[in-house]
């Protein structure tokens, strides 16, 4: 902290790191630019192409005119000239480190506990995962730290998540943090930084902790975090960009001290049944419109827009949603795209096969995730299954980069948002885990995990 | 930045919750490198069908609302995405203020570094205003206040410094820039 809040002035807080992607960048280096500033430390920047980035495969700036559309090839130029012009290393089509950001920060070790993180982008929240205090910003404040390596910011509120017990077979983190949100709503967090506590933290692998933290921002909230443990440690202890030698000491010993006092207070608390928790699904055009895979869409409530949301969805109220047919499956985003989640979806995959007409794309989170399925041969299991194995990117998360789900189609996504129309202008989605999405490829509808468990 | 004291305006509705970023500004409009001419995409898939026309019943749409300066929408505007995009478009289509019961944070964050106003106002104010569309309202800063053409009058609070930097018309940077020998001692801290 460089200055601490007044009533009048906010606090200056000082950023450690600072993630970057082509989206919400450009405006704020043109900003630099009309201001004559130039970028603080470079070094506490990583930048990544992830958002408007083709998950075909693009060896040279040439293939890039081939493969993607005008629009988003401009700006990924646009980046590359930013990043060479303010001296940023950029982790670029030949780079072996690309990859969504939030899945790259933690696998490069960038992302550690205690620092303060920032991105343009809302689920910066993921990092939090590590202990860490990450959370999104807008592009003018990306100017102000990119210029200042600070941000302004207020004293968050404080949420407590009591998860206690462990999870079922056929059950995963997304839908713990489904269950989190349909009790919390989606603007039960606002203004508050989460922490999840209880018996099912310390269980949960820190890839488990990512998926939950992700989506802390569908619930409102500023941040989401864990406390930092040996399973952290053990995480981070390899790590390109983690501490080394007696530094590595050090810091875990600082590390350790980063819990929460045992008799603090929240100013707001709910508590997760994780032994009774089924897999969950979304039927709306909020993440907090979820259900129990086996319950029925709940009769619509007085809540403005809620008939609406219905009818965009095409999805009646008082019936099941388990059988419905669906169009697309995407396994992939910064909720689901990490080594384990392809495991989940590989185990169900295994031997199987795509229901016919079914489009099933699955896109590794970052160019390590894919090496690292490739060298275990998940492809191959994905591919013989007739699903499409892809370069990493957030793809169909958002439908950017023109991998998208068709108008009126709808899909079973393994993403975080599924606001109207964000995979795709008419697109439909029912936001689900690995699991479920894997098993749901192979019914060609929305299909109980548990069945292949 | 243009100093934003007190402004007028009949209002237009959008009685929806939980407006999120990619309602307000679709992603496909995201693959821009400035922040020009966004208010063509605002709402687009709620002002406009698949074949490009108009939807007449959408209200920003509708002839009364043109002109008008102020959005009163649904509780958690702007939720989702921290696309900075959002509050660009409304400003860029003409908005300078939107009221509602709660804002998500980083919308709200993002359009006060904007000069567009989230105001979250009491259920009752909004209720009222829900239902008299083309209410005209006068917003003061100074003040703090929403007076209605009706007679009502609400207030509501804004931060502090933010308030300054819109009556003052300076950009937060400043700011920050001017603690640099406090950010040096900070860093060499370590
Ligand atoms: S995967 Fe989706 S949610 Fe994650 S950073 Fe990319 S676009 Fe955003």
């Amino acid at each position: 902290m460089v200055l601490q809040e007044t009533e009048e002035t906010p606090a200056i807080l000082y950023i450690d790191l600072h993630l970057i992607h082509e989206v919400t960048t450009p405006q704020a280096f043109q900003s630099l630019r009309d201001q004559g500033f130039s970028v603080r430390d470079p070094n506490k920047v990583l930048a990544t192409m992830d958002h408007s980035t083709p998950t075909l495969p693009v060896k040279s700036l040439r293939d890039l005119d081939i493969v993607a559309e005008k629009g988003p090839a401009d700006q990924i130029r646009d980046m590359i000239r930013n990043c060479e012009e303010f001296g940023i290393e950029l982790h670029g089509f030949d780079s072996d480190k690309r990859g969504i950001v939030h899945v790259i920060g933690p696998e490069l070790g960038a992302t550690q506990p205690g620092k303060t993180i920032v991105c343009g982008d809302s689920h910066t929240s993921t990092h939090g995962a590590f202990g860490a205090l990450a959370f999104g910003i807008g592009t003018t404040e990306v100017g102000h730290v990119l210029a200042s390596q600070c941000l302004l910011q207020r004293k968050p509120r404080t949420l407590a998540v009591n998860m206690n017990g462990a999870l079922k077979s056929g059950v995963s983190a997304k839908d713990i943090i489904l269950r989190i949100i349909q009790k919390l709503g989606v603007d039960g967090g606002v203004g508050h930084v989460i922490e999840y506590r209880g018996s099912t933290a310390s269980i949960l692998s820190l890839e488990e902790r990512m998926t939950i933290c992700n989506m802390s921002i569908e619930a409102g909230a500023r941040a989401g975090m864990f406390a930092p443990d040996d399973k952290t440690f053990n995480y981070l202890i390899d790590k390109p960009m983690s501490p080394k030698g007696l530094a590595w000491d050090q810091a875990v010993e600082k590390w350790s001290t980063l819990v929460s006092d045992d008799n603090c207070e929240f100013d707001k608390e709910i508590d997760i049944d994780v032994d009774h928790l089924s897999p969950m699904i979304t039927y709306g055009t909020n993440p907090g419109m979820a259900i129990q895979i086996d319950d029925i869409v709940p009769e619509s409530n007085s809540d403005l827009g809620y008939k609406k949301s219905l009818n965009y969805m095409q999805i009646e109220a008082g019936r099941p949603l388990l059988g419905k047919e669906i169009d697309v499956v995407f396994i992939g985003s910064c909720t689901n795209s990490r080594i384990s989640d392809l495991e989940d979806a590989a185990e169900i995959l295994q031997g199987q096969k795509v229901a016919n007409g079914i489009r099933a794309l699955i896109v590794p989170g970052s160019q390590a995730v894919k090496k690292e399925a490739e060298s275990l041969g998940l492809d191959k299991i994905f591919e013989s299954a007739g699903a499409e194995w892809r370069e990493s990117g957030c793809s169909m998360c958002l439908g950017m980069n023109g991998d998208t789900v068709g108008n009126g189609q709808l899909a079973v996504s393994t993403s975080n948002r599924n606001f109207e129309g964000r995979q795709g202008k008419g697109a439909r989605t029912i936001l689900a885990s690995p699991k479920t999405a894997a098993a749901s490829a192979i019914a060609g509808s929305v299909e109980d995990p548990r069945k292949y468990s | 930045m243009e100093k934003i004291i007190q402004f007028s305006s009949k209002t237009v509705v959008l009685a929806v919750n939980d407006i999120d970023t990619d309602q307000i500004i679709p992603a496909r409009y995201l693959t821009v490198t400035t922040k020009d001419g966004l208010g063509e995409g605002l709402f687009a898939d709620w002002r406009f069908d698949e074949s490009g026309e108009k939807v007449e019943e959408f209200p920003l749409n509708q002839e009364k609302s043109s002109g008008c300066s102020i959005l009163v929408a649904g509780s958690n505007f702007g939720c989702g995405s921290s696309r900075e995009h959002a509050p660009w478009a409304l400003v860029d289509y003409g908005f300078k203020a939107i009221l509602s019961t709660s804002f998500a944070d980083i919308f709200k964050n993002n359009a006060l570094k904007n000069g567009l106003l989230p105001l979250s106002i009491s259920k009752e104010f909004h209720r009222m205003l829900i239902e008299n569309e083309g209410t005209e309202i006068t917003i003061s800063l100074e003040k703090m206040t929403i007076e209605s053409s009706n007679g009502m009058t609400e207030t509501f609070d804004l931060e502090p410094f933010s308030r300054y930097c819109l009556m003052n018309g300076v950009d937060q940077l400043g700011f920050i820039m001017k603690h640099e020998d406090q950010i040096n001692a900070f860093e060499n801290k370590g």
